[in-house]
């Protein structure tokens, strides 16, 4: 499967949380790394949606889709900052 | 897998899925189309985001595909799209469409690959086949706002008939230097690069690390992997090389 950009996710990303997340910066759950989701690394043509920290893999985000529902697990990312305003 | 169920109302960001209606379709080359799209609501977008595309089938089923904005700021939306012989939105994109015909889309979306005026420069756009749209719009949206920021342009092809918009591309002039390889096949006379980006045709053809660029570099991910890892080996701050990769097997 391809590696991409988080930046692929954008849409997604802003159809749940509204905003654009992108530009967030998420500190990575595995290995304490910050960076843009725009840059982590993303797997996208599987069943779910994957985003993972380009520095050591670990899973920050995985989104599926059940029955109608977009279900988010977020347990990847101990930390999400990004601009006051940007919403 | 354990997940958190969004409800659906907390969905109702500025985002939706909308109606867009084609209003010009041109052949860029054999396998590339640009798609000039009509979307009452669009409210603006900056060069460098994307838009998506949904299709969907008389049986429900549905497929969802990002693309680069092929257009400046001020200029009417439009995506270029690579048919991708494995795609299942590409060839209906670039062999089925029709002026007229209605497209659901969502955006513009993402501010990470982003340019604007007052990002300043030296730029150092580096492109791999289909990766030359976004920067496309970047170069339009520096001409259009009468920037002066110097811009290379390396944009790695297979073949001189795999260039996108080298018409318009072979326009620029007052600071802006373009930098063609045909990594495949050269025609007769070629003048241009005839090897694949690494890092020593970076060292060749990029500004050197001191003028501070600003590096965006789309491709396919092996393209952009080896690309960026070569600027940072020349001394770019990384934090200011933007890529941004895409799938398939788009030629570079």
């Amino acid at each position: 499967m391809d590696e991409l950009d988080g930046n692929g996710a954008a849409g997604l990303l802003q159809e749940i949380f509204g905003t654009d997340m992108t530009i967030a910066v998420a500190t990575c759950a595995s290995c304490g790394s910050a960076a843009q989701i725009g840059e982590s690394v993303l797997y996208a043509g599987g069943p779910g949606t994957v985003i993972r920290c380009r520095r050591c893999e670990g899973v920050l985000v995985v989104i599926t889709q059940v029955r109608g529902r977009h279900c988010v697990d977020l347990m990847g990312i101990r930390a999400l900052d990004m601009p006051v305003g940007s919403a | 897998m354990e997940g958190t169920a969004v409800p659906r109302r907390l969905s109702s960001g500025p985002l939706s899925w909308e109606v867009a209606t084609v209003t010009e379709v041109t052949s860029e080359t054999p396998t590339v189309r640009t798609i000039k799209l009509g979307v009452p609501s669009w409210p603006g977008h900056r060069a460098g985001q994307h838009l998506d595309v949904r299709l969907t089938a008389e049986d429900g089923y549905s497929a969802e595909r990002s693309y680069s904005i092929a257009a400046a700021a001020d200029d009417p939306v439009a995506i270029t799209v690579e048919r991708l012989d494995d795609g299942e939105v590409s060839p209906y994109l670039t062999e089925d469409v029709r002026v007229g015909d209605e497209l659901e889309i969502r955006g513009p979306v993402g501010g990470y690959f982003v340019w604007e005026t007052a990002d300043g420069g030296p730029l150092l756009l580096v492109g791999g086949g289909s990766g030359i749209v976004p920067l496309r719009a970047i170069l339009r949206q520096r001409e259009h706002s009468g920037s002066d920021v110097p811009v290379k342009l390396l944009y790695s092809a297979r073949t001189l008939s795999d260039l996108i918009y080298r018409d318009e591309l072979d326009s620029y002039h007052d600071g802006v230097e373009i930098i063609y390889t045909l990594t495949r096949e050269q025609p007769a006379g070629w003048t241009g690069y005839t090897r694949r980006v690494d890092q020593a045709l970076l060292a060749e053809t990029a500004w050197p690390a001191g003028k501070d660029p600003l590096a965006f570099v789309c491709g396919p991910t092996s393209f952009v992997e080896t690309v960026a890892g070569g600027l940072v080996a020349l001394g770019y701050e990384p934090g200011r090389i933007k890529t941004e990769r895409f799938g398939g097997t788009g030629g570079s």
